[in-house]
């Protein structure tokens, strides 16, 4: 795994590299903190996607600390952020244990953030630790999704479980389930559709589903990853605000860190909702999916 | 979400004059909230940065602290810088070449395959006949998805031999078209991160090779700061004729417009509003600008409207609204209208929170007492919904029980109908003309 954090961490540095650079030359043989010093790390954690809000809380906390004229080391500093960061992203509501009984893992989020190459993903992470996974192929909605699952489920030798694409999603996750009864499955990863979070009848879908899941489940820990995408900017916060009000999302799994974008709006769904990130996805294929550690990504954050 | 500008504006000059400064710190600080709204509608800070240093020369320059309507000319100075760095509106697509090709590229994700459906069927409902390349052979089922889309848009769509490099197939797309007379080629191509070299060369040599007389870049609206880096990439490797906008039919404030415009320089020319593939529709700066700036969607609400309403209806509330009436059979209509637009919060998020707007909060609309209203309508005759002069205790009475309500929910209707049929009266007037013509 320690190969993909130096991936992710690369990825993430040379994105704010340049900022940081800037930043630290701007403070070299400063003996204060003066407003546009302050001014430059607000625009290193909005570059990152933390928000205005978030953001200028952060530095707030800063700017009251060295209001009093003081050496300011860059270096000094950058640890205090980070350390901050992490408390934020450790202080959410505790996930449920993950212990080893049976679970049904639901993955909800908008569309095109990466919830089908994600099921694979866990579907392998869970494979990999001697776990009869089940597939099932709930987005009936788009055009070759259940496809694109069944492709997966090929490569990886996990059933999955479909139906014709426009069949009810409900229908496919208690086929599922009576599927993982039958076949003494222990783990089940429930792929939907992609869904605007303002669209109610498709969150309503959504809330239907859950539903089934609770009644067919019963015995099974039932856990819901929302997906967010890490390019997204601020529409993330309203993403994990209306998918967690209508599925209970337990965490989120970040997708698509790979890329330069730093995916900080979830510093801001951790502060502002509670919620923890578990995963980050962080490449195409089936193992390119690590586990969350808020120090890390706080560090990656902030170079 | 944050309000709407113009009320913040007007908040801080309001304050100041009050203290009998307007002066250039009251526009400091109206900039400052300007920064933090284009911010929060994740236009990259850089963009932001020089933009407002735009506006402060602008403001500065045309004297606008010694007006009286400070808050509105900022606005508006604002609002015009915006429609002008978000370009033109988005026009046709530009077909040369034997055959003519659009090439689509973008990050994974971002909408490419459902896009290459949207314009495809558009180009055939212009009498072309555009043949759709599936020549994304990295995504498990990719070629699948666009097939089953051209099956839906009744397209043709040519896919990948075995082992056929995208090279190949889109050389073979070409040769293709010219055989069958078709009249563009639709090239879908894989998702691919502006940082994976290899994928980046890749799709360079595609536009190389096909000297695609379009070549879009599809972004997600919803992106963050990082918009600029991708696009710019793209801008770099690829001869970007112009840019896809799509999910604008979420709630996004689409900051990232502006950050790609400004450093992809090529218009943007579509955005997608949905998942059908009917819903696509050229791009418009002003709304656009209104949307960033939080001002409401004004014409998008209109526009949602005339789909939602039938033309009856309509007719009758126009009838209603010149002759300065309002009546609850207006009112149930307009109900009815409103809940085929959607769920009511979000109808009212659509709306600028100007005039008699200002105190609506769209969180806290009450969407079963609407149901309620609903129902004592239903529960008058004809002539009681037309004037509730009528309404004495006994037909309350029964109205009640028809509907399952109580008299003092009707007496609290009927107040509330003359409520608005007075400020009807005040609407033609005033704020609806400033907020359809702002």
């Amino acid at each position: 795994m320690s190969d993909l954090w130096q991936k992710l961490k690369k990825g993430l540095f040379m994105t704010h590299t340049e900022l940081l650079e800037r930043f630290d030359a701007a403070l070299a043989g400063r003996v204060v903190l003066d407003e546009e010093s302050l001014e430059e790390l607000e625009e290193i954690l909005i570059a990152a996607d933390l928000g205005v809000e978030t953001s200028l809380a952060l530095v707030e906390g800063i700017r009251r600390d060295v209001r009093k004229p003081e050496a300011v080391d860059s270096l000094r500093l950058r640890q205090r952020l980070v350390d901050e960061i992490a408390v934020l992203l450790e202080d959410t509501a505790v996930a449920p244990a993950a212990g080893d009984e049976p679970t049904v893992t639901l993955l909800v989020g908008v569309n095109g953030v990466g919830k089908t190459t994600s099921a694979a993903k866990l579907a392998r992470w869970h494979q990999m630790r001697q776990r009869r996974v089940l597939l099932a192929a709930a987005d009936t909605f788009r055009a070759a999704a259940v496809e694109q699952l069944s492709v997966w489920g090929e490569r990886l030798g996990v059933d999955v479980i479909r139906q014709a694409r426009g069949a009810d999603p409900g229908a496919v996750v208690f086929d599922a389930l009576q599927a993982a009864r039958a076949r003494g499955a222990d783990r089940v990863i429930i792929d939907t559709a992609g869904r605007l979070h303002n669209k109610q009848h498709l969150m309503e879908e959504l809330a239907k589903i859950r539903r089934v899941i609770d009644r067919q489940a019963a015995g099974w820990r039932r856990d819901t990853l929302l997906v967010l995408d890490a390019t997204t900017g601020q529409n993330g916060l309203a993403q994990a605000q209306e998918f967690h009000k209508v599925a209970a999302a337990d965490a989120v799994l970040l997708a698509k860190v790979d890329g330069t974008a730093k995916g900080g709006i979830v510093v801001a769904v951790a502060r502002q909702l509670d919620l923890p990130v578990r995963f980050l996805g962080v490449g195409e294929g089936a193992e390119d999916l690590v586990e969350f550690q808020p120090r890390e990504f706080a560090a990656a954050l902030l170079g | 979400m944050f309000d709407g500008l113009q009320d913040k504006l007007q908040g801080v000059f309001r304050r100041l004059r009050g203290e009998g400064r307007v002066n250039e710190e009251a526009l400091g600080r109206a900039l400052r909230e300007i920064r933090m709204a284009l911010l929060e509608a994740d236009v990259n800070f850089k963009v932001v940065k020089s933009f407002v240093g735009r506006i402060r020369e602008r403001a500065m320059g045309e004297k606008v602290l010694e007006s009286l309507s400070a808050a509105q000319q900022v606005v508006k100075i604002v609002r015009d810088e915006l429609i002008e760095l978000l370009g033109e509106a988005g026009g046709e697509l530009r077909l040369e070449g034997k055959p003519p090709v659009v090439l689509l590229c973008g990050l994974q994700g971002s909408g490419k395959t459902t896009t290459a459906g949207k314009l495809g069927l558009r180009l055939k409902e212009r009498g072309q006949h555009p043949l759709l390349v599936a020549a994304d052979l990295q995504r498990a089922a990719a070629v699948e998805q666009l097939r089953q889309v051209g099956e839906a848009a009744g397209l043709p769509v040519l896919e990948p031999r075995a082992g056929e490099t995208p090279l190949a197939l889109a050389e073979r797309a070409l040769k293709e078209a010219r055989l069958r007379g078709l009249g563009a080629v639709i090239v879908d191509t894989a998702g691919r991160l502006h940082v994976d070299r290899e994928l980046m060369a890749e799709v360079a040599a595609l536009a190389e090779r096909l000297k695609p007389s379009e070549t879009l870049f599809v972004a997600d609206a919803m992106t963050g700061q990082d918009a600029v880096r991708s696009a710019a990439e793209f801008a770099a490797t690829l001869p970007l004729t112009g840019v896809i906008l799509t999910k604008l039919d979420g709630d996004t404030r689409g900051g990232a417009a502006l950050s790609i415009r400004s450093v992809a320089s090529v218009p943007i020319r579509f955005v997608g509003v949905g998942e059908k593939l009917t819903e696509l529709e050229s791009f418009q700066p002003d709304r656009m600008a209104s949307r960033i700036l939080g001002m409401g969607d004004v014409l998008s609400l209109i526009e949602k409207a005339e789909q939602g309403m039938d033309a009856e209806a309509t007719e009758r509330m126009a009838r209603s609204i010149a002759r300065q009436e309002f009546t609850l059979e207006d009112l149930r209509d307009q109900l009815r209208q409103m809940r085929k637009m959607g769920p009511l919060a979000q109808v009212l998020e659509m709306l600028p929170r100007v005039g008699p707007m200002k105190a609506l909060d769209p969180s806290a609309v009450d969407e079963t007492r609407l149901r309620r209203i609903e129902a004592i309508i239903d529960s008058m005759t004809p002539a009681e919904r037309r004037s509730t002069r009528l309404l004495n205790g006994s037909r309350k009475r029964r109205i009640a029980r028809g509907s399952g309500t109580s008299v003092q929910e009707i007496n609290q209707l009927v107040k509330q109908q003359r409520a608005m049929k007075k400020m009807l009266k005040g609407v033609q007037g005033k704020w609806l003309r400033r907020a359809l013509g702002g």
